[in-house]
């Protein structure tokens, strides 16, 4: 492979997670619901996918347990900000805070009595790329289908979701409910029922991007395996000003970023590794900084106008 | 019949007391169920780890030694969660403040003769965290850039930081490839009163009332109040809503930055791996348990700080993972938020009466 492929192939492979999770984030938030559980949700997807691989062997069951436990924790998020008018903000906190901790618990107790009930320094089945041999030797080309099944599923989501939001009757109801409630209730549609579907389908997209990291980016389980990873899709959100579309362009952004930090690393430059770690923390603030202004400037509004609020008919 | 629920004209008193101490039992039952899935006996568990927290003057003082920081971020992210401001940046400014309070007694031990040095690595520590807490402040209050991300990156970038010190140039000789750097002098070190707890304790309570009254009984207090209500309002009544802003922030970076100027100077005399431990990321369930009170922030951080030593204890005592402590610390948010509608509102069963299409409107 020359560098070129092999830097792209790298790229996809870490944006993978981030698009899966970004396009969840994306149809939570059109909903009017903020999650900022999105990095607990990753690190329960990632550790359930890992320990269900481990102990049945088939990749399907560990995606389908990951799937799981994703809308489980985004129902109790939903839970509480639509039917219990939680503070959206302080709830994803605690969803956050609660995955981090049960997640680095369950990965001391879930493993084998071999590893003193340890997840960490197992091996279990990985999802391997589908390419076929010849297509990997193929350049530039071969990058975007040496991929694994989750890749794919990026491939299709991404403009699945597109047209779902703009182009299909529900889609116009989901972007309604975030925007404007009231109304969207005038007109009859339910809108604590779509909070509810949107904010449950959001978390279990953004575990699949957690399994990913557990079987495939960085395979196995390890304490904090995402580093971060949750707190870049929300910006990549608002990166991509909540169109699916775009989300692409962020989360490839990202996955260069790592790529470049990790030939850098590894060619042996002299500018400390700390400071290369830093990369990805500061290129979000940049980021979000001149996507906040450009926003600004072009007068351009991306946010949903009901992100955040909670909707209550008695309290017109 | 049917289930409404009615907007409250003030919130509940009592609600607001019985909440917490609710919320923290649903945690306990929680808990409990967790530990029978595991097959640990739920009693034995919570037995221990009470005598653990609090059942011996080494175990108190150990939970006076991790309440104090605590206490102190909690009171910096209530300030600025009062505010709607959602600093989650707790840990960076604790993280930065003290790098600042080892940089000065490292290296500037010539300009601070004596116990001057304490004084001024506390203060370094101060501005660190008030400075690093600045920049994401700004940023809100001139571009409206989110808060939230810019606070949680800058976590990761200090203590990333962090660790390139004390990996790198800090780095102690002597220190036989231990990561952290020398010991300073004894004049920069904060006295103890029990064990490893230090004064910290004291200054933390007394902040706390300080805050208390400043919020209540100030001008100042009141302008942070009704921006906190909606700055709208605030902008009308001519309140410069930006600057206090700013200003607030940077006053609860301050407290988190002398946070961990405590850790540095009360505890480990020098700069060395631990002291990002998450105390910025538990400071929020503080806050949100405390209801935003500053007066409620010491008696939840001793409370947490007790769930975080007993958890050790448990570790040792009965094998469970020490993170069950921080389980329990994430379970008791969760009941937390759910009850907070109970404070605005209230629940009514209303039977339909019949040919009345609305329910009656109540009789307040």
């Amino acid at each position: 492979m020359d560098f070129l492929t092999s830097i792209l192939t790298i790229t996809i492979r870490a944006g993978t997670s981030l698009t899966i999770a970004t396009i969840g984030e994306i149809l939570t938030e059109r909903s009017g619901i903020l999650n900022l559980g999105v990095e607990g949700i990753m690190l329960m997807g990632a550790l359930s996918a890992f320990t269900a691989v481990f102990y049945s062997h088939s990749i399907a069951i560990g995606l389908l347990v990951a799937i799981g436990v994703g809308g489980l924790l985004a129902l109790l998020h939903a839970f509480l900000t639509t039917t219990m008018r939680a503070n959206q903000v302080v709830s994803g906190l605690s969803i956050t805070l609660f995955g981090t901790g049960f997640s680095s618990f369950l990965g001391q107790r879930l493993g084998p009595v071999a590893n003193n009930f340890r997840l960490v320094g197992l091996r279990a089945e990985r999802i391997v790329p589908l390419a076929p041999e010849w297509v990997k030797q193929i350049p530039i080309i071969s990058a975007f289908f040496n991929q694994d099944i989750i890749t794919y599923l990026v491939y299709i989501l991404l403009p699945l979701a597109w047209f779902f939001l703009y182009k299909t009757r529900p889609g116009l109801w989901l972007r309604s409910v975030g925007e404007d409630p009231q109304t969207a209730d005038a007109m009859g549609i339910d809108v604590t029922k779509t909070r509810y579907l949107y904010t449950i389908l959001g978390g279990m997209m953004i575990a699949l991007g957690g399994a990913h990291l557990s079987l495939s980016y960085t395979p196995g389980w390890s304490e904090n395996i995402t580093g971060g990873r949750g707190w870049i899709v929300i910006a990549l959100v608002i990166f991509s000003m909540w169109n699916p579309a775009r989300a692409v362009w962020g989360a490839l952004l990202f996955g260069g970023i790592n790529a470049v930090q990790f030939r850098l690393q590894a060619s042996g430059t002299s500018i400390p590794a700390n400071f290369l770690n830093m990369m990805p923390y500061i290129g979000t603030i940049i980021v979000l900084v001149v996507m906040t202004w450009w926003e600004a400037l072009s007068k351009k509004v991306g946010a949903p106008a009901a992100l955040g609020t909670s909707y209550m008919r008695e309290d017109k | 019949m049917k289930f409404v629920f009615e907007k409250r004209k003030s919130t509940s008193v009592p609600a607001l007391i019985l909440v917490p101490l609710i919320s923290f039992a649903v945690s306990l039952v929680l808990t409990a169920l967790l530990l029978a899935i595991f097959g640990a006996d739920p009693f034995k568990t919570y037995a221990a780890m009470a005598v653990g927290a609090f059942g011996t003057s080494h175990g108190f003082a150990e939970t006076l030694v991790k309440a104090i920081p605590l206490m102190m971020t909690g009171l910096g992210v209530a300030i600025a969660f009062r505010l709607k401001f959602w600093n989650i940046g707790a840990e960076g400014q604790l993280t930065l403040g003290g790098v600042a309070a080892a940089g000065v007694a490292l290296f500037m031990e010539r300009y601070f003769p004596g116990r001057s040095l304490l004084f001024a690595a506390l203060f370094g520590g101060l501005l660190a965290g008030a400075l690093w807490a600045g920049i994401p402040a700004i940023l809100k209050t001139t571009l409206k850039v989110d808060e939230t991300l810019v606070t949680l990156m800058m976590n990761y970038i200090a203590i990333l930081y962090s660790e390139f010190l004390y990996y790198g140039p800090w780095r102690d000789p002597k220190g036989y490839g231990f990561p952290g750097s020398r010991m300073f002098s004894a004049n920069a070190w904060l006295p103890r009163i029990m064990g490893r707890a230090h004064v910290g304790i004291w200054v933390g309570i007394a902040l706390a009332i300080i805050l208390w009254l400043v919020l209540k009984r100030t001008r100042w207090g009141f302008e942070l109040q009704i921006i906190g209500a909606s700055q709208k309002a605030a902008r009308y009544q001519g309140i410069a809503v930006e600057r206090n802003i700013i200003l607030a922030v940077m006053l609860s970076g301050a407290l988190c930055g002398l946070a961990g100027a405590f850790e540095i100077t009360g505890i480990s005399h020098r700069l060395q791996q631990g002291l990002s431990i998450g105390y910025g990321y538990t400071a929020i369930i503080v806050a949100w348990m405390s209801q935003l009170n500053p007066l409620a922030v010491p008696f939840v951080a001793i409370a947490l700080a007790g769930l975080s030593v007993g958890g050790d204890q448990v570790q040792m005592v009965m094998g469970l993972p020490a993170a069950m402590g921080v389980v329990m610390q994430g379970l008791i948010l969760f009941p937390m938020l759910a009850g907070s509608l109970f404070t605005e509102y209230r629940f009514l069963v209303v039977k339909p009466e019949p040919r009345a299409a609305c329910p009656e409107p109540s009789q307040e």
